[in-house]
C-alpha cells in the first residue's frame, strides 16, 4: 500500500444513495489502481457510476464503504478540514462546466486555489499563476473574463487552475463535455502534452474517440468495473 | 494572515460589485446607528441645559408656597391661615439664621405701556435680595432699595425682552412706563438668561418692590410665595426646618397639626426635571436601539440571498481546497464590513443631524465620543450577530451538492 508509485488504489470502494426509500448502489465495489505518469480514461454510459467514482477519487464526496489510498495516505478517515486540504494540495480537478468564478479574470481564476494554500507551498503565487496560463496558452488573455473567452479558452483556463498547486493527480470529469469537437481535440491535446511532461491524468468521457488519446481505458457498468 | 486579508479583499470585492445592494443593505444600520446618536445627544443636550439652569438658579434657593402639599390623603381645604403675607417673609428674614437672603414674590400681570407702543407680561413684586438670590444681573441702571419697598416707589426693573419690545436698541432707565394704568419710573434693565427648562422667556418680565405691586397693582394683602436662599448648599436642610418651625409659629399651628405651606428646593425640582430627561434619552436610546436591530436583520436577509444566489461560487471555492472556515470567515467579514460601513455613514449623518438641530433650531445636541464609540462598536456586533447564521449556512454547504446547484 505504501507503494508511492501507485498514486490511486481503491479497494472495495462502495457508494450507496438514500433516495427516500430506495437505496441506489452507485459503486458496487471499485478495486482499481492507478501508477503515476499513466493516462487513464474511464469511460461507461450515462448511470454506469463514473462520475459517482470520479467525486470519489477528488475527494468531493465520501465513500459508504471501502478503502481509498491517495499518493500513499488513506484518506477515508480524514475529517472536513483535511478533505478540503487533500483537495487543495494533491488533487487538480477538471469539471465538465468549467466551473470558473463569472466577473473575475482568468489570472485571478487561476491564483484562487493558492488563497486556500495554508502549507505555503508555492512561495510566488502570483507568478506561478501566470506560468499556470501560460503552459496552457493562455499568456495573452490574463486580464480577460470567463465571458469574454470561448468554452475551450475557459477550460485550459481551469485546466491552469488545477495544476497551478502542483497536484499528485489531475483530475476531469468529462472536461469536454460542454465543447464542440475542434474545441474538444485542443482540450485532449493539452491533456496529452501534460502527461507526456509527466502529469497523472485520470478522466472521464464518454467519447470513444477522445478515450484514444488515453493509454489505459477503464470501461463502467452498473457500479462496477467491467473492463480495464 | 496573508489569507485572511485575501478573504477579506473578497469580501471587499463583492460589496463593490452589487454597489446598490450594499448601500439598501447599509441603509438600516445607517439609519439605526445616526437614530440611537442623534436621539441621545438631544436627551443629553436637555440635560446639559438643565444643569446650566440650576447653576444659574443658585443652587442654595428655598422656594415655600402657601397651601398644603400631604397631610395623609386628606386635603384641609383652603384654611384660614392658608396664605402668606409680607409678615410671613419678615419674621424667617428676623429670626432664621441660617438663611441669608429672603424675599416675598407677589406675582401679577398686565398691559405695560411705554415707548409708544404696549406689552403683555408678567410683573413679579419683590424685595432688593431677589436679585442676588436669583443670581440676576444688571445691564443699565440699578435695582431699587428696602427703602424704595417701604415706601411703595414706583419703580420697575425691566427683563431684557421687555426693554428690547418697548425701547429697542436704547437705555430706557428714566422713562416712564404704565402699567395698568400706574406710572411707573424705569429704573434699570436685567441682562439677558434666555429661556428655561419649560421653553418659557425669563426675560419676558418686569421686577418692581413687593409692596408696590401688592397695594398698588393688585389692591391685597396676600404674597404668592416666599424665595429664601441657605447660607451654604450643606444646609439646605437644616435651613428648610428652621423656616418650617418659624412659619409653624407664625401661623400659630399646633403640635399636631400639619403645615399649612410647602417648602422646597430648587435641587428637588431640577433632580426631578432632570431624571425625567434621563427617562427621555434612555427611552429615544431604546427606540433608535430598535431601528439598528432591525438593520441587522436586513443585513441578514440580504447576506441569505446572496448565499443563496452564490452556491455555485461556494461549491468551487470548497472544490478547489477551501476549508468551512475560510467560507463563513468570508461571508461573515462581509456582513461585517457592510454594517461598519453603516456603522460609520450613520455617525456622519448624525454629526450632520446634530449640527442642524444644534444651529437651526431649540433643540441642544451633545454628542459623546462614548455613545460614538458604543454605536460602532453596537453595529459591528449587529454584523457578527445577523451575518454569522448565512455564514454558517454557506460553510456547511457539501461541495458536491453546491456545484450542482443551478
Amino acid at each position: 500500500m505504501e507503494n508511492v508509485e501507485n498514486v490511486i488504489v481503491t479497494k472495495k470502494l462502495t457508494k450507496v444513495y438514500q433516495m427516500g426509500a430506495v437505496r441506489v448502489h452507485a459503486l458496487k465495489g471499485i478495486d482499481m489502481t492507478v501508477r503515476r505518469g499513466e493516462f487513464v480514461a474511464i469511460m461507461g454510459a450515462s448511470g454506469s457510476g463514473k462520475s459517482t467514482l470520479m467525486n470519489m477519487l477528488g475527494c468531493l464526496d465520501q465513500p459508504t464503504a471501502g478503502d481509498y489510498f491517495l499518493d500513499g495516505k488513506n484518506v477515508n478517515s480524514l475529517d472536513r478540514n483535511e478533505y478540503a486540504e487533500i483537495r487543495n494540495q494533491k488533487i487538480g480537478f477538471v469539471f465538465q462546466g468549467f466551473n470558473l468564478l463569472a466577473r473575475t479574470t482568468a489570472l485571478e481564476n487561476v491564483e484562487l486555489p493558492l488563497m486556500y494554500d495554508r502549507l505555503g507551498r508555492i512561495k510566488e503565487p502570483h507568478k506561478a499563476a501566470k506560468s499556470a496560463l501560460e503552459r496552457v496558452g493562455l499568456a495573452d488573455r490574463m486580464d480577460h473574463l470567463p465571458n469574454q473567452l470561448s468554452g475551450g479558452q475557459q477550460q485550459r483556463v481551469a485546466v491552469a487552475r488545477a495544476l497551478v498547486t502542483q497536484p499528485a493527480i489531475l483530475m476531469a470529469d468529462e472536461p469536454t463535455g460542454n465543447l464542440d469537437s475542434l474545441n474538444s481535440i485542443e482540450i485532449f491535446g493539452l491533456f496529452q502534452t501534460l502527461n507526456q511532461e509527466g502529469i497523472t491524468i485520470v478522466m472521464v468521457t464518454h467519447e470513444r474517440d477522445f478515450a484514444d488519446y488515453a493509454e489505459r481505458i477503464i470501461e463502467m457498468r452498473d457500479g462496477r468495473i467491467r473492463r480495464d | 494572515m496573508n489569507r485572511i486579508f485575501n478573504l477579506l479583499k473578497v469580501a471587499m470585492k463583492s460589496i463593490v460589485k452589487n454597489r446598490m445592494r450594499s448601500l439598501l443593505t447599509s441603509l438600516g444600520i445607517i439609519i439605526g446607528v445616526s437614530a440611537v446618536i442623534v436621539m441621545v445627544a438631544v436627551g443629553q443636550g436637555s440635560q446639559a441645559k438643565i444643569a446650566e439652569q440650576v447653576a444659574s438658579l443658585g443652587t442654595n434657593l428655598i422656594v415655600v408656597f402657601p397651601g398644603i402639599s400631604k397631610s395623609g390623603g386628606v386635603s384641609q381645604g383652603a384654611g384660614s391661615f392658608n396664605r402668606f403675607t409680607l409678615n410671613d417673609a419678615k419674621k424667617i428674614k428676623e429670626q432664621a439664621t441660617l438663611v441669608k437672603d429672603v424675599s416675598p414674590i407677589v406675582r401679577s400681570g398686565g398691559q405695560v405701556i411705554g415707548g409708544g407702543t404696549n406689552w403683555s407680561t408678567t410683573i413679579n413684586g419683590v424685595s432688593p435680595e431677589y436679585f442676588d438670590l436669583r443670581n440676576w444681573e444688571l445691564e443699565y441702571g440699578e435695582f431699587f432699595t428696602d427703602r424704595d419697598v417701604e415706601v411703595c416707589k414706583k419703580v420697575a426693573i425691566l427683563g431684557n425682552t421687555i426693554a428690547d419690545e418697548l425701547f429697542p436698541g436704547q437705555d430706557p432707565t428714566g422713562e416712564t412706563i404704565r402699567i395698568r394704568n400706574t406710572p411707573f419710573t424705569v429704573i434699570g434693565v436685567l441682562k439677558e438668561k434666555g429661556k428655561n427648562a419649560m421653553g418659557n422667556d425669563q426675560d419676558d418680565i418686569i421686577f418692581a418692590p413687593s409692596t408696590t405691586v401688592l397695594y398698588r397693582l393688585k389692591g391685597r394683602q396676600f404674597i404668592d410665595m416666599i424665595n429664601a436662599g441657605a447660607i451654604s448648599t450643606d444646609k439646605m436642610e437644616a435651613a428648610q426646618a428652621e423656616i418650617r418651625s418659624i412659619l409653624r409659629e407664625a401661623h400659630k399651628l399646633d403640635e399636631g397639626d400639619d403645615d399649612d405651606f410647602t417648602i422646597t428646593n430648587q435641587t428637588e425640582i431640577t433632580d426631578m426635571a432632570s431624571s425625567t430627561s434621563r427617562t427621555m434619552t434612555l427611552l429615544l436610546g431604546a427606540v433608535a436601539g430598535v431601528s439598528l436591530i432591525v438593520g441587522g436583520i436586513g443585513i441578514m436577509n440580504i447576506m441569505l440571498v446572496s448565499v443563496t444566489e452564490r452556491t455555485r461560487e461556494i461549491g468551487i471555492r470548497l472544490s478547489i481546497g477551501a476549508r468551512a472556515s475560510d467560507i463563513l470567515v468570508q461571508f461573515l467579514s462581509e456582513a461585517v464590513v457592510l454594517s461598519l460601513i453603516g456603522g460609520i455613514i450613520g455617525i456622519l449623518l448624525a454629526l450632520l443631524v446634530s449640527g442642524i438641530l444644534n444651529n437651526f433650531t431649540d433643540l441642544r445636541t451633545v454628542i459623546k465620543p462614548l455613545i460614538v464609540f458604543l454605536a460602532f462598536a453596537f453595529s459591528g456586533s449587529v454584523g457578527v450577530f445577523f451575518g454569522f447564521y448565512p455564514a454558517r449556512k454557506a460553510a456547511n454547504l457539501n461541495p458536491i451538492d453546491a456545484l450542482r446547484y443551478e
